[in-house]
C-alpha cells in the first residue's frame, strides 16, 4: 500500500511539473478562467436577463466554474495521450511500479490543477461582485461537488486520451465532446428559453446538475429551481449520482483500455 | 551455471509480419552478447519481450532466473533498459528523471537523490543536470537514457541500439561507458546494426535475420567461418603470368580486373604472406605497386551469412521490429 501511494505521488508530482512547464496547459487553468469570466459577465451578461431579475454576475460564477473545469479536463486526455505516444510509457512499464499509478497519478494531478482553476474563477468572481451567501460550509460543499465532478470527468477524458492516436487528436476529440457538454446546460444561460429538445438535454446534463447544486449551496440566483425535471429539483443529489456513475463507469473502462493499449 | 538471459523458441507476429521466428538466446552471467542484425530483423521485438514490454506468441524466456511472462514484476526489479527511442521524460530535467526513476524503482527519497548526483557525474551530465531534457543533444540524451537504466544497479542490462544516430565522438564515448559497466560485473545484451560496435564490445555475437539466429560465436569465429582474408594485388603493368604466380598462395579463384592491373583472391591469413607474394612476383619479373591482405570485417560476415548488406536505409526500417 505504501509503495502504491508512493508511485502515485511520484507520478502526480511529475505530471504537475509537466503542466507547469507547458504554457498551453497552464493557461487553460489560469488565463482562460479570467478571460471567460470577463467575456461572459461583461459581453454576454449585459444582454441576458434572468427571471426575477437576479444578478447575472452572481449567477455566472457557478456556470463559469462548470465551463472551465469541463473544458480544461481535456488536459487529462492530452497529457495521457502524449505519454502513450512517447517512449516514456515504456520506461514506466519496464519499472516495477504499480500499474494503475500512471492513470491515478494523471487524474490526481488534474484534480490539483482543477483546484487552482477553481480558486482563480472564485477570485475573479469576488472581484466582479459574486459572493457565496450561505456561509463557509455551504461554500466549501459547492466547490467539493465541482471538484468531484471534475475528477469523474477526467476519467472519461482519460478514456479519450487512451483511444486517440496522439495529443492533437485527443485535443480534437475532447473539443467535440466537452464543448457541447459544457454549453448545452444551464451554466451560462437559464434553460427556460431553449428549444424543447435542447432544454430537455440541458436539464438532464450532469453539468447543469452540478451548476444548479452550487448555485443552491451558495445562495446565488438559480432559475433552474423552478424547472420540474428531477435533477433540477434535487441538484445536489443529482450531481453526486452523476459523478459517482461517471466514475464507476469510466475508471474501470480507462483501466481496461490502458491495459489493452499497453499490451503487445 | 544458468545463463542470466535465456530465450527458447521465441515467436512473435504483428498482423502479417513475423517479427520473431523461433529465436534462441543465452547470455552467461557477466558477459556481453551482441545481437547483430539489420533493421527489421527482430532485435527490438526480442528486447521488448525480454524486458516484459511485450509477450511472446510462443516460446519462453527467463531473465535473472525469472520467467518474463509469469514473473514479470521480478524481472522488472532485476533489469535496466535503454530502449531505442529515448524513454526519458523530455519535460523534466536530467536530474528529475533520474530521481523519479529511482523513486519508482523503490529507492528512498534521499537515496534516489544521491544516486542521481552520482550518475550525472558518471555520465558527464552534472552541468546540464538541471536543464530540461528537451534542450539536450542526442548524445546527452542517450547517456541520460543509459543512466536511467542503471539507477538501481541492476544485474542485467538491455541496450537496444545504444549508439544509433550518434555522431562518431559520442559513439566512442558511449562505448567506453558500456565497457565500464561490464567491468562492474553486469550481464549485458546489446543490439546493434553496426558491425564494428558488436566487434568492439561484445564477447559473443548472435547474428539475426528475419527473426531467427543465423549464426553465433565470437567475432573471430564468425570471421573465420566466412572464409578468412582477401588478397588484393595492384600491378604496375598488366602481366599474363601474374595469376599463375599467385595461384599457390590463394585459397580460391583469382578475379582480375578489366584492365588486368588488379587481382583479387581469398587467402588464408598468415604472417609474412604479403612479403612472400611480393618476392614471388618479383622473381617472375612482375613489378607491383601494391599488395594488401584485408582481414574480413563483420560486414563481410554479415553479407556472407544473409546474402544482403547489414545496413538497410532507414526508410525500409520497420518500426515494430
Amino acid at each position: 500500500m505504501r509503495r502504491r501511494l508512493r508511485d502515485v505521488s511520484v507520478l502526480t508530482v511529475r505530471n504537475l511539473v509537466h503542466i507547469r512547464r507547458e504554457p498551453l496547459q497552464l493557461s487553460d487553468v489560469t488565463v482562460q478562467p479570467v478571460l471567460f469570466t470577463l467575456l461572459f459577465t461583461y459581453v454576454f451578461g449585459a444582454g441576458i436577463v434572468l427571471p426575477h431579475h437576479g444578478s447575472y454576475n452572481a449567477f455566472a460564477i457557478a456556470g463559469l466554474l462548470a465551463l472551465n473545469l469541463t473544458t480544461s479536463s481535456m488536459g487529462t486526455a492530452v497529457g495521457l495521450s502524449t505519454d502513450l505516444s512517447s517512449g516514456v510509457i515504456d520506461r514506466f512499464r519496464s519499472l516495477p511500479l504499480w500499474r494503475p499509478s500512471v492513470l491515478v497519478g494523471r487524474s490526481l494531478a488534474d484534480l490539483l490543477t482543477a483546484m487552482l482553476c477553481s480558486t482563480i474563477v472564485a477570485l475573479s468572481g469576488v472581484v466582479i461582485g459574486w459572493r457565496p451567501e450561505r456561509g463557509v460550509l455551504h461554500m466549501l460543499a459547492g466547490f467539493a461537488l465541482f471538484l468531484f465532478f471534475s475528477y469523474a470527468i477526467s476519467w472519461y477524458c482519460a478514456c479519450l486520451g487512451i483511444l486517440s492516436k496522439g495529443p492533437e487528436s485527443a485535443q480534437g476529440l475532447g473539443l467535440i465532446v466537452l464543448f457541447p457538454l459544457a454549453f448545452v446546460s444551464n451554466a451560462m444561460v437559464p434553460t427556460q428559453h431553449m428549444p424543447v429538445v435542447l432544454r430537455f438535454i440541458a436539464d438532464w446534463n450532469p453539468v447543469s446538475a452540478v451548476t444548479a447544486a452550487a448555485r443552491q449551496l451558495w445562495g446565488n440566483p438559480n432559475p433552474s429551481a423552478t424547472i420540474a425535471a428531477w435533477p433540477m429539483q434535487h441538484p445536489v443529489t443529482a450531481s453526486l449520482v452523476w459523478s459517482i456513475a461517471l466514475l464507476a463507469i469510466f475508471a474501470p473502462v480507462a483501466a481496461l483500455l490502458y491495459t489493452r493499449r499497453t499490451t503487445d | 551455471m544458468e545463463a542470466m538471459i535465456q530465450a527458447h523458441g521465441l515467436r512473435k507476429r504483428f498482423g502479417a509480419t513475423v517479427a520473431l521466428d523461433g529465436l534462441d538466446l543465452a547470455v552467461p552471467a557477466g558477459s556481453i552478447l551482441g545481437v547483430l542484425g539489420p533493421n527489421g530483423a527482430g532485435k527490438t521485438t526480442a528486447v521488448r519481450i525480454l524486458t516484459t514490454l511485450a509477450t511472446p506468441d510462443e516460446g519462453s524466456a527467463r531473465v535473472a532466473g525469472f520467467d518474463v511472462v509469469r514473473e514479470a514484476e521480478s524481472v522488472r526489479r532485476s533489469i535496466g533498459v535503454t530502449a531505442q527511442d529515448a524513454t526519458v521524460d523530455e519535460v523534466l530535467s536530467g536530474r528529475q528523471n533520474l530521481v523519479m526513476i529511482g523513486r519508482l524503482s523503490g529507492l528512498r527519497r534521499r537515496d534516489a537523490h544521491a544516486r542521481a548526483i552520482e550518475l550525472l557525474a558518471q555520465f558527464e551530465l552534472t552541468e546540464s543536470g538541471d536543464r530540461m531534457v528537451k534542450e539536450y543533444s542526442g548524445g546527452m540524451r542517450r547517456r541520460l537514457d543509459l543512466a536511467a537504466g542503471l539507477v538501481t544497479r541492476p544485474p542485467v542490462l538491455f541496450l537496444d541500439e545504444p549508439t544509433t544516430g550518434l555522431d562518431p565522438t559520442s559513439r566512442v564515448r558511449m562505448w567506453s561507458v558500456i565497457r565500464d559497466l561490464v567491468g562492474e560485473g553486469a550481464t549485458l545484451l546489446l543490439t546493434t546494426q553496426y558491425l564494428d560496435e558488436a566487434d568492439e564490445l561484445a564477447d559473443r555475437i548472435v547474428v539475426i535475420d528475419h527473426g531467427r539466429a543465423i549464426s553465433e560465436g565470437t567475432a573471430a569465429q564468425l570471421k573465420s567461418e566466412t572464409g578468412g582474408a582477401r588478397l588484393e594485388v595492384t600491378l604496375t603493368d598488366a602481366h599474363a603470368g601474374a595469376a599463375s604466380t599467385l595461384a599457390p598462395y590463394v585459397t580460391g579463384t583469382i578475379h582480375p580486373s578489366h584492365d588486368g592491373l588488379r587481382l583479387r583472391a581469398p587467402v588464408r591469413s598468415e604472417p609474412g604472406l604479403a612479403t612472400r607474394i611480393v618476392r614471388a612476383l618479383d622473381d617472375a619479373g612482375i613489378t607491383v605497386d601494391d599488395v594488401q591482405v584485408h582481414q574480413p570485417s563483420l560486414d563481410d560476415v554479415f553479407f556472407a551469412l544473409t546474402g544482403h548488406a547489414a545496413e538497410l536505409d532507414a526508410d525500409n526500417a520497420e518500426a515494430a521490429a
